[in-house]
């Protein structure tokens, strides 16, 4: 378990390098979802060790009491994942690929912090969509809790987390511009909400299926 | 809307009243407690007499309920039973593990339901208490009699002549410095300190108000422990942050509010203020609203004018007999 803030968030440790080694291969989940049990088909041939995390209030993370989710909130998750995959050492690095909304995320990863992910794939999955990208006329409202997760107020707020596409397209150019890759971003998905649509339109943006984009990023 | 379960009421007293600095005017709440909705304690503070007709007083960011010390009794002696509340993480309030705008927005709504179910009343917000309870007048209006909203309309300060590649490494170092210090705070602890430190620390983001007022504020808003006074501020929050959110939003919910609003401006510009321009705001009052601007005041125009401030809103929000819950219905 990993401590951000006052949650205890679940990474989990698919699976060990082959040898040869190779950089760690992180596994966002998609909103609702958890993180898969054993390491998914697609990322057989990755070289190096493979983790997923789980976000806060989803799988075995903690589940916070009257919500209070953002994206931002799951970008620090992901953050403390990286962290400790890397053990801190800031001239280590990552690939993430994102399941929708941990695409989202991925995507701020990348961009938040540049030097330290070489290559975030976007694929789809639940929660890729999100919410408007203005003001809105929303209400707000309680929910019942049972203490289970996924929690019904990271399925509520995240799935209307505001995603305005100049807010997404900044992510982009700041992985550009701190990453030592041309292309950071991978665009795999097939789903483009107006965000990603955005995303996949800018500089330093890589269409390809999630395969290519992962033999890209493994060397 | 809200109500998915009873809300545990817990009788409390925060603090000592007699370890609290006196201040001219400055009155103790005369009822506390903790109202639990959501699994978190969010502390109400009351002044006035319980069975007169209620209103709400909302605070801004890094503030507290017992900012309101001064401004709160004397719209009590105007006949009303003033209800404030800590949001989540400060203040008396619990640190949860999650802060957020729908979150402070929620737990708002424990309180109006608590306080004034199902009939609205006044409500009266500083700051980022103006700017929520804005949203929320335009989301639920008929929680709301009046809104006054007290230098609390953001507006995008855009910093000028930058480049945007400029631009751009400033916003990385904006977000890499929120990570690095989301990294460290599972075990941060607010700086410790005597109460003339605390308040001088405080007094470089409101130099505009009153060193005594400023101390009394530590022993109102901070706790004392072996090594000193520390804020009870969680230490988790600090200023800054990012996201998708823009300051203007707020301005275009202000035309089509339907119930009448005040809006008061301090003109002098403070570092915790929005920095928000009057002529900007002007154009964006809704049909029965107005806005009054306070010549030679800052952000904390019912700190530095509690009397002119408190008549001017008892003035607006009318006779407290004529309230939908007056004394006695």
């Amino acid at each position: 378990m990993l401590r951000h803030g006052k949650v205890d968030l679940a990474l989990h440790h698919l699976r060990d390098a082959r040898s040869g080694g190779g950089r760690p291969l992180l596994i966002l989940h998609g909103l609702g979802e958890a993180s898969p049990a054993t390491v998914p088909t697609w990322a057989d041939a990755w070289p190096g060790p493979v983790d997923a995390l789980d976000f806060t209030g989803h799988g075995l993370s903690t589940i916070p009491r009257g919500g209070g989710y953002t994206a931002e909130l799951l970008l620090g998750d992901a953050d403390a994942a990286l962290n400790a995959l890397t053990d801190g050492d800031p001239e280590r690095s990552i690939t993430v690929v994102g399941r929708g909304l941990g695409a989202y995320i991925a995507l701020q990863l990348a961009g938040g912090r540049a030097a330290q992910v070489h290559g975030a794939v976007l694929v789809d999955g639940p929660g890729l969509a999100g919410g408007p990208t203005g003001p809105t006329s929303q209400s707000f409202f309680s929910l019942p809790t049972t203490g289970t997760a996924p929690d019904p107020y990271a399925l509520v707020e995240l799935g209307r987390d505001l995603r305005p596409p100049d807010y997404a397209t900044l992510f982009v150019r700041l992985a550009l511009a701190g990453s030592d890759l041309d292309e950071p971003i991978a665009v795999a998905s097939v789903f483009r909400p107006e965000w990603l649509d955005a995303v996949s339109r800018e500089h330093g943006v890589m269409h390809a299926s999630l395969a290519e984009a992962l033999a890209a990023y493994s060397s | 809307m809200t109500g998915t379960r009873a809300p545990v009421v817990t009788e409390r007293h925060f603090g000592d009243p007699a370890s609290e600095i006196h201040y001219p005017g400055a009155v103790h709440p005369l009822r506390e407690y903790h109202l639990n909705e959501n699994g978190l304690d969010i502390a109400v503070h009351e002044w006035g007499a319980p069975d007169s007709p209620p209103l709400l007083l909302v605070h801004g960011g890094f503030d507290f309920a017992r900012t309101y010390d001064v401004f709160a009794p004397r719209l009590a002696a105007g006949g009303w039973r003033v209800v404030s509340w800590d949001q989540r993480g400060h203040g008396d309030s619990e640190h949860p593990e999650l802060y957020s705008w729908d979150a402070d927005m929620r737990d708002a709504l424990s309180v109006f339901d608590h306080v004034s179910p199902g009939r609205p009343l006044p409500v009266i917000g500083h700051s980022k208490g103006g700017a929520l309870m804005t949203q929320l007048a335009d989301a639920q209006p008929f929680r709301f009699t009046h809104l006054v909203n007290m230098d609390g309309i953001p507006y995008n300060r855009r910093i000028p002549d930058v480049a945007e590649h400029e631009r751009t490494k400033m916003v990385s170092a904006e977000i890499a410095g929120w990570l690095d210090h989301r990294r460290n705070t599972a075990t941060a602890q607010r700086k410790p300190g005597t109460i003339e430190e605390l308040a001088k620390r405080r007094g470089r983001m409101n130099p505009r108000l009153d060193p005594l007022w400023l101390q009394r504020l530590v022993t109102t808003g901070g706790y004392e422990s072996d090594d000193g006074w520390r804020w009870k501020i969680d230490p988790s929050m600090r200023f800054g942050g990012f996201g998708p959110w823009r300051p203007e939003w707020t301005l275009m919910r202000l035309p089509g509010l339907p119930m009448p609003f005040l809006g008061i401006l301090g003109r002098e510009m403070e570092e915790m203020g929005w920095g928000t321009p009057p002529e900007k705001v002007l154009p964006y009052m809704p049909h029965d609203g107005r806005c009054e601007l306070l010549d030679g005041v800052g952000h904390f125009v019912h700190i530095e004018e509690p009397e002119l401030v408190s008549e001017m809103v008892l003035d607006f929000i009318g006779d407290p007999g004529a309230s939908p819950i007056g004394a006695g219905s």
